[in-house]
């Protein structure tokens, strides 16, 4: 309770509006910025303030139930609402935390990376890619989903382009994303344009309402789902739709990666959770049918197919990319459960994925900072040329691997323990021998970083070039962070439990604050 | 004598006509149909017709992409702005009742809405205007002989 009083009241009422409006705001005035130094401080200042907003919004909630915020004054389900609840506060957080560390990093990366005139425009494009993310995760107002969906994309592929000073692949790759995002995309807003047409109401909670009297039979319905699922598939790389991934990862500028490996797929696996369990009925047939079926079953395909694909890769960064097609496959599996477990399991290794995954393509872009190293097989010695760069890659590393007293242990364990209580005794063995499957492919790293000697130039070993302040810190903060995770899984648990009870309690129909129609108009105090 | 000279004294006179209906629709939009998104490319047009006949640098000189970029911004900022007014005067974001708490016939929306258009109008002009410098300003493609 002493902690909420640090939060003034205003963050706590207009907290849910402003962490959309202040990056969004700010990204405009550094577009205009031709200082990168300034563009840098704004964007670390914004993140720092997002940081402080989303977490006085989740203990808030955790404390005081949801939050909701009516855009406009204009009461849901006519007006836009905003609405924070034990679902995605936790979510707000990571992005927010994610995209502050990232940003002390991106102050050497994005300076060696990025071609000097673009460094504002490039600042610019990341805030509005972050206001897009958190934009996405904030509202209840399922069109402005898509609209905060697209803000997010867009940048997110100007952003991967713009890798293209460091390496030509990234057009193609952004190109190449530019698509399949439209098209997914494009597939979302049909499913919305169905629930639409069939419901009248584009309000999370007034959709789910109206579905409750229409019911599981009715055709549009279930198209719109399936448009709804297929599209958000595409945005979070579910196994077969993940193609636009690899590329756009291994090639974007690696700030941008580490933040997009961390948040982006997030985002998008929050609202396919917060669509199936919150707005659809879980217990209806065919969502139940496609839980099982498509999310679990894909889940269970991406986790084997690609853990091998990232053995076989050698460029570091699509080894990394790979395995995160892998672990989405872990939280699919954990939410096609669709037990209390099952979910607890999916949103915890989401936070947990983050953590480790972040800090493993911010050592990877460290180790290209310093001697331009991409291939795997460049990595002989790294480990005593970069001790500290390669110590922070190897913890976080053991970390996905999912070595006890690990986060990812953590996570993998709560999903096993799903596994069993549903006597899905075939997952288990998959979540086993994947688990092997990254062994092998962070192993691989790892033995050339450690086992192999230091390369010669000029009959000279490489001298020890650590990599810079401003890197190795947000890399360890991340690194400890998936091992704090694992010794004390207390607070990350408690808040994917509390995640996966909104999931439990089924569709939300309340539609909160909605009395009146007109915005409200103050009470006028004093005569006049 | 240049080539285009019905062209260029016809678009003379509809350049200012063009510009002139786009505030029309900007400012009929509270009551009709129109708003900023319509007037604003109705804007644009009026200088896109004028680098189409008189060239692209010459629409460069009179509005420089410079300013387009400036435009583009300010637009974001008078939309956003306006909300941050509300803000500052206790209300939820956007919430244009604020502007005028006591007024009986809701004119804080009224006002709320006219500024909000006015950086649509700014932001939807300097777009459009810059989607078609950045595909104008496009080099040629080589022929074979160039190589």
């Amino acid at each position: 309770m002493q902690l909420m009083s640090l939060f003034p009241e205003w963050i706590l009422t207009h907290g849910s509006a402003s962490l959309v409006v202040v990056p969004l705001m700010l990204a405009v005035l550094t577009a205009l910025n031709p200082s990168a130094k300034i563009a840098w401080a704004t964007v670390l200042a914004v993140t720092a303030l997002c940081v402080f907003t989303s977490l006085g919004l989740l203990l808030q909630v955790i404390s005081h139930g949801p939050i909701h915020y009516n855009m406009g004054g204009w009461q849901p389900p006519l007006g836009i609402g905003y609405y924070v609840d034990s679902l995605n506060a936790p979510i707000l957080l990571l992005i927010s935390v994610v995209a502050f560390l990232c940003t002390i990093y991106a102050l050497p990366s994005v300076a060696a990376e990025v071609e000097p005139k673009k460094k504002g425009p490039f600042y610019a494009a990341f805030l509005i890619s972050f206001a897009g993310l958190l934009g996405m995760v904030i509202t209840a107002d399922a069109f402005n989903v898509f609209v905060f969906l697209e803000v997010s994309s867009i940048s997110t592929y100007v952003l991967v382009g713009m890798g293209a000073s460091r390496d030509r692949r990234a057009l193609t790759s952004s190109f190449n994303y530019l698509i399949m995002g439209s098209i997914g995309a494009t597939f979302f807003v049909i499913g919305i344009g169905f629930l639409y047409m069939q419901t009248g109401t584009l309000n999370m909670m007034d959709i789910a309402r109206v579905l409750q009297d229409i019911g599981p039979n009715d055709r549009v319905v279930q198209l719109a789902f399936a448009f709804i699922v297929i599209g958000l598939g595409l945005k979070l790389a579910m196994f077969p739709l993940h193609m636009w991934l690899p590329g756009a990862y291994a090639y974007a500028p690696s700030f941008f990666t580490a933040f997009l490996a961390a948040t982006a797929t997030k985002a998008a696996l929050y609202l396919l959770l917060r669509f199936t369990f919150t707005v659809f009925d879980p217990s209806w047939d065919f969502v139940a049918t496609a839980l099982m079926i498509l999310l679990a079953g894909l889940g269970i395909l991406g986790m084997l197919a690609s853990s091998l694909q990232a053995i076989f890769q050698n460029d570091l960064r699509r080894v990394l990319a790979y395995s995160s097609v892998a672990q989405v496959g872990y939280m699919l599996l954990g939410i096609g459960m669709a037990t209390t477990l099952g979910l607890t399991a999916g949103y915890l290794h989401m936070i947990n994925h983050a953590m480790m995954k972040g800090a493993l393509f911010i050592a990877a872009g460290a180790f290209w900072y310093r001697f331009g190293i991409t291939q795997v097989s460049d990595m002989r010695g790294l480990g005593k040329t970069m001790p500290w760069t390669m110590a922070g890659f190897t913890t976080a590393g053991i970390a996905l691997i999912g070595v006890p007293g690990t986060a990812g242990f953590v996570s993998k364990l709560t999903l096993v323990r799903a596994a069993a209580e549903n006597g899905w005794w075939w997952a288990i063995g998959v979540i086993v021998v994947t688990s092997i499957l990254a062994i092998i492919y962070i192993g691989r790293i790892i033995e050339q970083a450690y086992f192999h000697p230091v390369p010669e130039i000029n009959g000279k070993p490489v001298a020890r070039n650590e990599a810079p302040y401003t890197m190795l810190i947000p890399l360890w903060i991340m690194a400890l962070a998936s091992v704090a995770f694992g010794i004390n899984a207390e607070w990350t648990t408690s808040l994917a439990e509390a995640a996966a009870h909104v999931l439990d309690a089924g569709p939300n129909t309340v539609i909160p604050g909605a009395h009146d129609v007109m915005p409200v108009v103050p009470t006028v105090t004093g005569g006049h | 004598m240049s080539p285009h000279v019905i062209l260029r004294v016809v678009s003379k006179l509809l350049i200012p006509l063009i510009a002139l209906f786009a505030l029309y629709v900007q400012f009929h939009g509270d009551f009709g149909p129109g708003g900023g998104f319509q007037a604003g490319v109705i804007f644009a047009s009026s200088i896109i017709l004028y680098a189409l006949i008189f060239g692209l640098d010459e629409a460069k000189r009179a509005v420089p992409p410079s300013w387009v970029r400036i435009g583009m911004t300010l637009g974001v900022l008078i939309y956003g702005g306006t909300g941050v007014a509300t803000w500052m005067l206790g209300g939820e974001f956007l919430n244009y009742t604020y502007f005028a708490p006591q007024s009986t016939h809701a004119a804080g929306q009224h006002w709320g809405i006219f500024a909000v258009e006015l950086g649509v109008l700014c932001t939807v002009t300097s777009a459009m205007v810059a989607i078609f410098y950045a595909f104008g300003s496009r080099a040629p493609e080589l022929t074979d002989e160039d190589w």
